[in-house]
């Protein structure tokens, strides 16, 4: 008995700090109402303005469906566009934790590095699949006002299950990419420099905007992209009718997506626990 | 029974040495005041004792365990008060004293009553469902010594714990440390730049350009100059100095402005100097000596002097 308790005090103090630090991030974020907009509302307007801009110019890749416009093209990547965002605004609030001097309260209490790691992650996960999900509700009804086209879903409860797992796995490395970058930076103006010059960039390239062309550097850019197995992923797992099309470059298969992306997630979070773990001066200011 | 050893510390930032070779103990139920100018090094101390900078050369132990190689024990029986509060100014303070307690695995009804405890103990109750963002610096001060105080340590860590209190907010603190100090035998360590404060300490450590240069009660401290000290104005000091030493063999010490003497039998000095300068001296006074005498006796210079100085250095 007394080693059962033993386990579970053990975990208790590992897993109540990991919650509270979830449920601190969730509280903060949702009393901003001014960030749960900025982070919904422009990866939507930018899917029905460049909807609207590019569907002349489109040209579906050869596995897509004939009819297949633009903004159907565009959706998968801007629900990835949307965890990006809301995973790597959340991590930001380290920055801030610093200078405010909250984090060193954290960092003197007795909770394992890891904890503090998980707890942030989680936070900034929960927040993106929120974000996204609500994007998968209101971008289909858009087709009612006109603004959007009609997607119907056609996913069984263990596509949804898929579809939301994989996207978790997707906010998962970024926000640990994010907690990278704000755990090495002391101001949040270094963090917005790095997100104009290697974020946006690696969203871009990514196959969320364009698909990945078959040849020259621009497809080995794109195919060395983490994030495009990630917004190949969720393509494939959003439309079922994909299934069957063959892997390439622009489409690979789902394996293999999701081992890039869950190798990408392993690396992030190696990185995110590796940097908590030194101590260092810039956490003391 | 030590509560805090420190052996030959010292802390270098770069290039910069913040503490320079350190010795000193701390005993178990004192209230203990690193007393110094900002940028004299106790703010580095501060942070290697509460775990967050690591020792970079010299030991320290904080109850009974090495914090170079214990640091997670220690950090479950310390509590700190951070001089920039260290809450989240979003949430409420209750919210910022939940989640502190879930930190140190505290919940349920036993997390609540002692969340009830502290906020009454303050004077907290009736603001605990503000957010920290509408509270006046000293609520937010008193809000994040709860915060401390939340788990029970056996050893409290505050730096600058006086920051933004009004005088009377000042000595409800005092008497509250002085209170854990006595009933619940709780070890007290407090950074303070406040002559005033450092007074209410049982022992005080001098801490100068990141060397201890005196430690002990302030009694002590006092007795170690002895007599009395006088302070003497003059429109030219240097002049008058040299005067003061070519008639009565004495070498006062120029601070700014003045001129200060410590010397037992103060009272005949002084007349003596009235009677031999009376139209360079524009005013003179005699006190027993207080630790700013205390300070400038152990280092040569004034506290503040120091002060601005480094604020110049460091822009």
């Amino acid at each position: 008995m007394e080693s059962v308790d033993r386990t579970f005090r053990r975990s208790l103090a590992f897993w109540l700090p990991v919650w509270t630090l979830t449920w601190r991030e969730l509280l903060r974020f949702f009393r901003q109402r001014s960030r749960v907009v900025g982070a919904l509302g422009q990866p939507l307007i930018f899917w029905v303005l460049f909807g609207a801009g590019l569907r002349g110019s489109f040209q579906a890749p050869e596995w897509a469906p004939s009819e297949m416009s633009y903004q159907e093209y565009f959706f998968p990547g801007v629900t990835v566009m949307i965890v990006l965002f809301t995973a790597i605004f959340s991590t930001i609030s380290i920055i801030e934790d610093r200078r405010e001097g909250f984090l060193q309260g954290v960092l003197v209490a007795p909770v394992p590095r890891l904890a503090l790691v998980l707890g942030k992650l989680s936070g900034g996960t929960l927040l993106a699949l929120i974000q996204a999900a609500l994007f998968l509700v209101i971008g289909p009804l858009l087709h009612f006002v006109g603004l959007g086209p009609s997607l119907g879903w056609h996913l069984s409860p263990v596509g949804w299950l898929a579809m939301v797992g994989f996207l978790g796995l997707v906010a998962f490395a970024l926000t640990a990419l994010g907690y990278s970058m704000a755990w090495s930076l002391d101001s949040t103006q270094g963090f917005h420099a790095l997100m104009s010059v290697f974020l946006m960039p690696m969203w871009l390239l990514s196959g969320s905007f364009f698909p990945v062309p078959e040849s020259g550097w621009l497809s080995w850019v794109m195919r060395l992209n983490p994030l495009t197995y990630g917004v190949a992923g969720l393509r494939r797992l959003m439309s079922p009718a994909l299934a069957d099309v063959s892997a390439s470059s622009s489409l690979p298969s789902l394996w293999t997506c999701f081992a890039a992306t869950y190798g990408f997630c392993v690396l992030t979070v190696t990185l995110a626990c590796w940097l908590t773990h030194r101590r260092s001066v810039i956490n003391v200011r | 029974m030590i509560a805090i050893r420190v052996d030959d510390l010292s802390h270098a930032y770069g290039e910069r040495l913040a503490l320079n070779r350190v010795t000193f103990e701390i005993r178990r139920g004192e209230i203990f005041g690193l007393l110094g100018p900002n940028g004299g090094g106790k703010t580095t101390l501060f942070r290697v004792l509460s775990t967050l900078l690591p020792v970079q050369s010299g030991h320290v132990s904080v109850l009974d365990r090495d914090v170079a190689t214990n640091s997670a024990a220690i950090r479950q029986r310390i509590g700190v008060s951070f001089q920039a509060p260290s809450l989240d100014r979003r949430l409420t303070v209750r919210e910022n004293l939940v989640h502190q307690g879930h930190l140190y695995g505290l919940r349920g009804l036993e997390l609540a009553t002692r969340i009830d405890d502290r906020l009454a103990r303050l004077g907290l109750t009736d603001r605990m469902h503000a957010s920290v963002n509408s509270l006046s610096g000293g609520l937010q001060r008193r809000a994040e010594i709860a915060k401390g105080m939340l788990h029970d340590p056996e050893l409290l860590l505050l730096d600058e714990p006086s920051t933004g209190l009004d005088p009377g907010a000042r000595h409800d603190l005092w008497r509250y440390l002085q209170q854990l100090r006595s009933q619940n035998g709780v070890t007290i360590v407090v950074t303070t730049h406040l002559m005033e404060e450092a007074e209410k300490c049982d022992r005080l450590g001098l801490l100068d350009r990141g060397q201890l240069v005196a430690l002990g009660t302030p009694a002590e401290l006092r007795a170690e100059i002895g007599g009395d000290c006088l302070t003497i104005s003059a429109d030219e000091p240097t002049r008058l100095s040299q005067r003061i030493t070519e008639r009565f063999g004495i070498e006062p010490k120029l601070l700014g402005q003045t001129l200060r003497i410590e010397r037992a039998q103060g009272h005949e000095l002084l007349r003596e100097l009235v009677e031999a300068f009376p139209n360079e001296i524009t005013s003179v006074s005699l006190g027993k000596p207080s630790l700013e005498d205390v300070f400038i006796a152990k280092t040569g210079h004034r506290f503040w002097e120091e002060t601005e100085n480094t604020n110049r250095v460091t822009g």
